[in-house]
C-alpha cells in the first residue's frame, strides 16, 4: 500500500502517530520504517521529524533498518528468563545461524528480545509478528520455524 | 493579571497571582527548591523529579513545577524526607555523569555541580553503580557539540528548539539509562536541520551541549561579562559577552533583553571573530600612486579637509556627496548628517537604507504619517493572523521568525505566506501563494477586493480614522481574483481565502521587508500593505500593525537621524523653511534647502563627472549596490574618495583616504533596533590602537575645516539630537537603561511608544491610496529569459566584510552560489554544484548552481553577500520614482552550463 493511502485513512492529528507508523511498517516489505517515509508522517502530522524519531526509538516493535519477513521477538523479563528464555535465545540463534537484532540470508527471520508479552503463564514465550508462542522448548521451536519456512503459522 | 490568592509554604503565608507556577512563586519567596528541568521560558515538564513538595490533602509527593497555585495550597517544601529524595535523585544523577568538570567549560555554572554539592553527593559515597561505559560526543556541527555522558535528560534543550526557537530539531530517543537526544531522524548534528542558534546550549543547565569555538578559552570564573547590543541585524537583541584579555569568549542572549528575551541566532551567537581579525585597520592610509601607505592621522585629516575645502571653493558643496552608515550608532550618524550639511554644504547625503527600505519610509509616511514598524517585534507572538510577504524572517530576522513560530505552535495564530520562493515559513503556513515576482500591489488589490465583496471591511474605522476610501474602492474593484489571477499566478481560490483569514481575524499583522521594497513600484507595494491594514482597521493597536522589518543594526537609527537627502534628523523636511532656520540657529551656518542626492543618483552623477569627492562611512556600495560595475566606473571616475570602516573593505581599497574606525563592541553610543527601541551599547572591548570612534574622525575633519565641534562623547550629541529632534525628545543617555525607550518620545516623561497611530495617525487621518499594477521595469524576453532575484541568507550578513571572516558562518556557507529550480537543472543538464554563467543586460557572473525546489522554475536567486560573485553585477538600478529605490528583487537573466 503506498505511504498516501495509509496517511489518509487518519486525522492529522499528532495522537495518531503510533498507530500511522504501525500501519506504513506492516505494509513495507522488510517490515521497518524507511527514512523517506518517517519525514512524510512528519509532514503530515505537522510535527518535528525528531519527535517522529524519538517516538520510533522508543518503542522496539518499530524499526529504521530492514527486518525478515518474520519478526521472532523472545521474551526476556523475569518469569520466562526463570524458565530458560535465554536457552531458547541460544536455541533460536544457532538454527537460525543469526545474532540477535540480525536477519536470516533468505530474508524470512529477525531475531530481538522483548520486555514482557503478557502470557507469564505460557512462560517462556516468544512472537512471531503478531502471533504468540508458548511454553517453548528446542523440539517446538524448530517444528514452529520449519513451518514458518513452508508458509505456515500454525504449529 | 490573575486574582490573588494565599497560600503557605512551609508555614509562611504567600500573597500570589492565581494560576501562578508554584515553583516559581516559591522560589521568588526564598524558597530554594532544587530543580534542574524547569525552565521559565518553557512550559513545565515534571522530569527530574527534584522540585518535589508535599501539599496537604493531595497524595504522595507532587512536582511544584507542575502545580498551579490556588487558594489555601498548603505546601511542605522541606523536610528530612523531601530532602531525602531530593539526595537520592542528585546520586543517581552523578552516578551516570561522566564527571569531567576538570575539563568542562560550563563547570562553576553547572546546576548539577551545585546541587552535587548542596548535597555533597560525591561519586565515592554513592549507594549506585557507576556508569563507566561512554559514547562518543557528537561535534560534528560547526557551532556545537553534545556529550551524551554529561545530558541529564532534563529536556530542557528540547523544548527550547521547539517551544522558543520553533523549530523541533532535536528530541529524545532510547529509553532508560541510554536515552539521550538526537536531531532529526537521528543523523549526525551536521547533517540535520539545526542552523546553529545555540538556544539550546543556553538552556543546558549543566555541560552537555556547549559552544565549539569556546572550548578551552576560558574556565567561567575568569571572564568577564558585559551586555551590550548585537552588531548584526535589525532585530536589535541584547547580547552578554563574555570576554578574557580583550578577547571574546563566548556570546549568550541576555533572558531580558526587550527584543529577544534571551534569543539569538547563528550569527549573534556565534559570529563575533571578525572583531579579532588581524585584517582590521589600525592606521590611516594615504593612496599615492596607487598604491597605500600608512599616515598619521593629523597627515591624513588635514589633507582630506584640504581636498574637501579646494572642491567645496571650486564647485560648490554639492559637488560632494556622503554615505552613512547603518552599522554605526545614531550619534555617528547625526554627526555625519550634520557635517555634511553644515560643513560641506550639500543635502547629498543618504545611506544603504535607500536600497532596503526608502520605499517603506516613503510609503508609509504618506499613509501614516510614520515610516516605521507599527508594532513592537514581541508582539507579533500574539496576532490571530500574520501576513508575512517578502520577508524570509527566518534568515534575515531569524529572531523576529521565532516569535511568529510562536504565534503559530504555541498560540494557534494562522499565518499566510506570500512569496515567490518556497521560504522556511511556509512550513509554519496555513495559506501560501507562490505570486510571480513584482505581482505584489496585484494580489493585495486582489486580497482587498474580496474583503470588500465580502462585506469584512471594517465601516467605522474607515469612517473615523481614514480618507480617501472611495477613490481607493474605485481602484480595487477592478481586481476580481479571477483577473488577480492572470496577473500573479495565485489561484483564485487562494486569493479568497487569504481575505477571508486576513479579513476575518480579531487583529492582524503585517509583516514584510525587501521582497515588497525593492521594486519600481516599492513605494505602490507598500501603500498597498498600508491600505489593506486600514480597510480592515488592523492598525493603530495592539497586535495588529504594518510592519516593515529594517535590515541592519541601525539602520532604523540611521535614517531616524537624517542621513538622507531629503530630511533632517526626526524626518524634518529640508524643504520647510522653519525647520531649515531651526537647525541654522543651532548650527550657526547657513543651510541648502534642496532635496540631496540619493544613493544610485550619487553613483549616476559621479559616473556624469558633477560629484567630485565622496566621504563614505563604514558602507561599502561596491558590493551592496545595484548595477556593481556602473558603482565601480563611478568611484573611479572622482577626484577624491574618503572611506571609513574597521576594514580595507572592497570599496575601501578604491579610496583616496582611509580612516581605521572603532567596531561597535568598542565604543558607546545607541542603536534604533527595527521597533523603534533606542538601545545603549557598551564598550566590550578595547579597539585596536591607532583607530578612533567614526564621529571623533568626523569632528576632527569638521574642525580642520574651521567648523566649531566640540563633542566630549556620544552622550553629548544625543543631547543635542534630543534638543533639535523631536521624535527624539526625550532620549537621553541616563534614561536608557537595559530596555531602552521607543520613539515617538517627547519628552524627559515620555515612557516611549509601543505601538503607533493609537486613536490617531501621526499624520491625523489614515490615508487609502488608490494603487495600479505597474509590471516590473525589465521582464524575461528571448534572450534573457528567466527572473532573477537577490537576497540575504542566515549565514552572511550584508557585504560579507563581517560574517566572511568567521570560520564558522563560512563552514556553513563558504561562497556564492545560486538557487537554481529542478526544472531549469533538468533543461540545462545541470548538477547540484556544478558552474553556471549568469549574465543580465548589465553584466555577468560565474557560481555555483545550488538545485533546489525553493525557487519557482523560471527563477534565480542569488544571494548578495559575495563579492567574488555578486549578484549586484546583475541588478537593474531602475528606480522607483517616489522613492529612489532600485529594483533589485526583478531583473531578467539568462543562465549557461559551464
Amino acid at each position: 500500500m503506498k505511504i498516501d493511502t495509509i496517511l489518509s485513512k487518519y486525522e492529522p492529528k499528532s495522537e495518531n502517530l503510533i498507530q500511522i507508523l504501525h500501519d506504513i511498517q506492516d505494509h513495507t516489505e522488510g517490515n521497518y520504517l524507511k527514512e523517506e517515509d518517517l519525514e512524510k508522517v512528519a509532514d503530515y502530522l505537522k510535527i518535528p521529524k525528531s519527535r517522529v524519531n524519538g517516538v520510533v526509538e522508543f518503542y522496539s516493535m518499530f524499526s529504521k533498518k530492514p527486518r525478515g519477513k518474520y519478526v521472532i521477538r523472545l521474551c526476556k523479563s523475569p518469569p520466562c528468563f526463570v524458565k530458560g528464555a535465554f536457552n531458547m535465545l541460544d536455541e533460536l540463534k544457532s538454527q537460525l545461524e543469526i545474532d540477535v537484532n540480525e536477519t536470516t540470508k533468505d530474508g524470512l527471520f529477525t531475531i530481538e528480545t522483548t520486555s514482557c508479552l503478557g502470557v507469564c503463564d505460557e512462560a517462556p514465550v516468544m512472537s512471531i509478528n503478531n502471533k504468540i508462542y508458548g511454553k517453548l522448548d528446542s523440539a517446538k521451536i524448530k517444528k514452529i520455524i520449519e513451518n514458518y519456512r513452508k508458509g505456515k503459522s500454525e504449529i | 493579571m490573575n486574582k490573588m490568592v494565599k497560600i503557605t509554604i512551609d508555614g509562611k503565608t504567600i500573597d500570589a497571582e492565581e494560576g501562578a507556577n508554584l515553583l516559581q512563586v516559591a522560589r521568588d519567596n526564598g524558597f530554594d527548591i532544587p530543580g534542574l528541568c524547569y525552565y521559565d521560558k518553557v512550559s513545565p515538564t515534571g522530569a527530574c523529579r527534584l522540585c518535589l513538595v508535599k501539599i496537604k490533602e493531595q497524595k504522595g509527593l507532587i512536582p511544584s513545577c507542575t502545580v498551579k497555585v490556588s487558594e489555601g495550597l498548603n505546601v511542605t517544601a522541606f523536610d528530612e524526607e523531601l530532602e531525602d529524595v531530593r539526595r537520592t535523585i542528585v546520586e543517581l544523577l552523578i552516578s551516570e555523569h561522566k564527571l569531567g568538570c576538570m575539563t568542562c567549560d560550563t563547570a562553576s555554572e553547572c546546576a548539577l555541580e551545585d546541587l552535587a554539592y548542596r548535597y555533597n553527593v560525591t561519586v565515592d559515597n554513592l549507594p549506585f553503580p557507576v556508569k563507566t561505559k561512554y559514547e562518543s560526543i557528537d561535534d560534528s556541527s560547526p557551532v556545537l557539540a553534545y556529550d551524551p555522558n554529561k545530558c541529564i535528560v532534563c529536556g530542557r534543550c528540547v523544548k527550547a528548539c521547539y517551544e522558543i526557537q520553533g523549530k523541533g530539531i532535536i528530541d529524545f530517543i532510547g529509553r532508560g539509562i541510554e536515552t539521550k537526544i538526537a536531531p532529526d531522524l537521528g543523523v549526525d548534528w551536521k547533517n540535520s536541520a539545526c542552523d546553529g542558534c545555540g538556544e539550546c546550549i543556553q538552556a543546558c543547565p549543566v555541560g552537555a551541549l556547549f559552544e565549539i569555538p569556546s572550548v578551552g578559552k576560558a574556565r567561567k570564573w575568569e571572564v568577564e561579562k558585559i551586555e551590550t547590543i548585537c552588531p548584526y541585524c535589525g532585530v536589535g537583541c541584547r547580547i552578554e559577552v563574555e570576554k578574557k584579555d580583550n578577547e571574546i569568549v563566548r556570546i549568550n542572549g541576555v533572558d531580558d533583553g526587550p527584543a529577544n528575551n534571551g534569543r539569538l541566532c547563528v550569527k549573534g551567537r556565534f559570529g563575533y571573530e571578525y572583531e579579532m581579525s588581524n585584517k582590521r585597520l589600525r592606521t590611516p592610509l594615504i593612496k599615492e600612486n596607487g598604491k597605500f601607505r600608512e599616515a598619521s592621522w593629523d597627515e591624513a585629516l588635514t589633507l582630506t579637509a584640504r581636498k574637501f575645502s579646494e572642491i567645496k571653493k571650486n564647485y560648490g558643496g554639492n559637488s560632494i556627496a556622503g554615505l552613512s552608515s547603518a552599522r554605526c550608532t545614531n550619534e555617528e550618524n547625526y554627526i555625519f548628517q550634520k557635517f555634511m550639511r553644515a560643513v560641506i554644504g550639500t543635502n547629498n547625503v543618504d545611506h544603504c537604507a535607500r536600497l532596503c527600505h526608502a520605499s517603506t519610509v516613503a510609503g508609509l509616511a504618506r499613509a501614516f504619517g510614520s515610516g516605521a514598524m507599527t508594532n513592537s517585534i514581541r508582539e507579533l507572538e500574539f496576532a490571530d493572523c500574520i501576513l508575512v510577504t517578502g520577508s524570509n524572517t527566518t534568515e534575515t530576522h531569524p529572531v523576529i521568525a521565532t516569535y511568529i513560530k510562536n504565534a503559530v505552535l504555541n498560540h494557534g495564530a494562522k499565518l499566510i505566506v506570500a512569496d515567490p520562493r518556497k521560504i522556511d515559513l511556509v512550513k509554519y503556513a496555513t495559506l501560501w501563494l507562490r505570486q510571480k515576482n513584482g505581482t505584489d500591489v496585484a494580489w493585495l488589490n486582489g486580497i482587498m477586493n474580496v474583503i470588500l465583496n465580502e462585506n469584512l471591511h471594517d465601516k467605522e474605522f474607515i469612517k473615523n480614522r481614514t480618507e480617501g476610501f472611495d477613490e481607493f474602492r474605485m481602484v480595487v474593484e477592478n481586481y476580481t481574483p479571477e483577473r488577480v489571477e492572470k496577473i500573479t499566478g495565485v489561484p483564485k481560490e487562494k486569493i479568497i481565502e487569504a481575505a477571508r483569514i486576513y479579513g476575518t481575524a480579531k487583529n492582524a499583522s503585517i509583516v514584510f521587508s525587501m521582497g515588497i521594497t525593492q521594486h519600481t513600484t516599492g513605494t505602490d507595494n507598500v501603500l498597498s500593505t498600508a491600505n489593506l491594514a486600514l480597510l480592515t482597521g488592523n492598525v493603530g493597536k495592539l497586535y495588529s500593525g504594518v510592519n516593515p522589518l529594517r535590515g541592519q543594526n541601525n539602520v532604523q537609527g540611521a535614517c531616524d537621524l537624517g542621513a538622507l537627502p531629503n530630511v533632517y534628523s526626526g524626518y524634518q523636511k529640508v524643504t520647510d523653511p522653519d525647520i531649515k532656520k531651526k537647525f541654522e540657529e543651532k548650527w550657526k551656518v547657513a543651510l541648502d534647502d534642496k532635496v540631496g542626492l540619493s544613493v544610485v543618483e550619487m553613483m549616476n552623477e559621479a559616473h556624469k563627472g558633477n560629484v567630485k569627492a565622496m566621504y563614505i562611512m563604514g558602507e561599502n556600495p561596491m558590493v551592496s549596490d545595484p548595477n556593481l560595475n556602473h558603482v565601480e566606473e563611478a568611484l573611479k571616475n572622482l577626484d577624491f574618495l574618503v572611506v571609513q570602516d574597521i576594514f580595507l573593505t572592497e570599496t575601501a581599497q578604491l579610496a583616496d583616504v582611509v580612516f581605521p574606525a572603532y567596531s561597535s563592541f568598542e565604543k558607546s553610543g545607541t542603536f534604533t533596533n527595527t521597533e523603534r527601541r533606542i538601545q545603549l551599547l557598551n564598550p566590550v572591548l578595547k579597539a585596536p590602537e591607532g583607530a578612533k570612534e567614526d564621529w571623533e574622525i568626523v569632528q576632527e575633519l569638521a574642525l580642520k575645516m574651521g567648523y566649531e565641534m566640540q563633542y566630549n562623547n556620544q552622550s553629548d550629541i544625543m543631547e543635542e539630537i534630543a534638543d533639535v529632534t523631536p521624535i527624539y525628545g526625550g532620549i537621553h543617555f541616563y534614561r536608557l537603561g537595559k530596555d531602552g525607550l521607543q520613539w515617538p518620545c517627547k519628552d524627559e516623561n515620555d515612557p516611549g511608544t509601543l505601538f503607533l497611530h493609537k486613536g490617531k495617525f501621526s499624520r491625523g487621518l489614515g490615508h487609502f491610496s488608490p494603487v495600479d499594477y505597474i509590471p516590473p521595469a525589465e521582464l524575461p524576453d528571448k534572450e534573457y529569459p528567466y527572473i532573477l532575484s537577490t537576497g540575504r541568507i542566515l549565514y552572511h550578513y550584508h557585504t560579507g566584510t563581517m560574517s566572511r571572516k568567521v570560520s564558522v558562518l563560512n563552514e556553513y556557507e563558504p561562497g556564492p552560489y545560486a538557487e537554481i529550480s529542478p526544472e531549469l537543472a533538468a533543461k540545462l543538464n545541470l548538477k547540484d554544484g556544478e558552474e553556471v554563467r549568469i549574465t543580465s543586460r548589465r553584466g555577468a557572473i560565474v557560481t555555483k548552481a545550488r538545485i533546489t525546489a525553493r525557487v519557482a522554475p523560471d527563477s534565480v536567486f542569488i544571494p548578495f553577500h559575495f563579492a567574488e560573485a555578486a549578484a549586484n553585477r546583475l541588478t537593474n538600478d531602475a528606480l522607483d520614482p517616489i522613492a529612489k529605490i532600485p529594483e533589485l528583487k526583478v531583473a531578467a537573466c539568462k543562465v549557461e552550463k559551464m
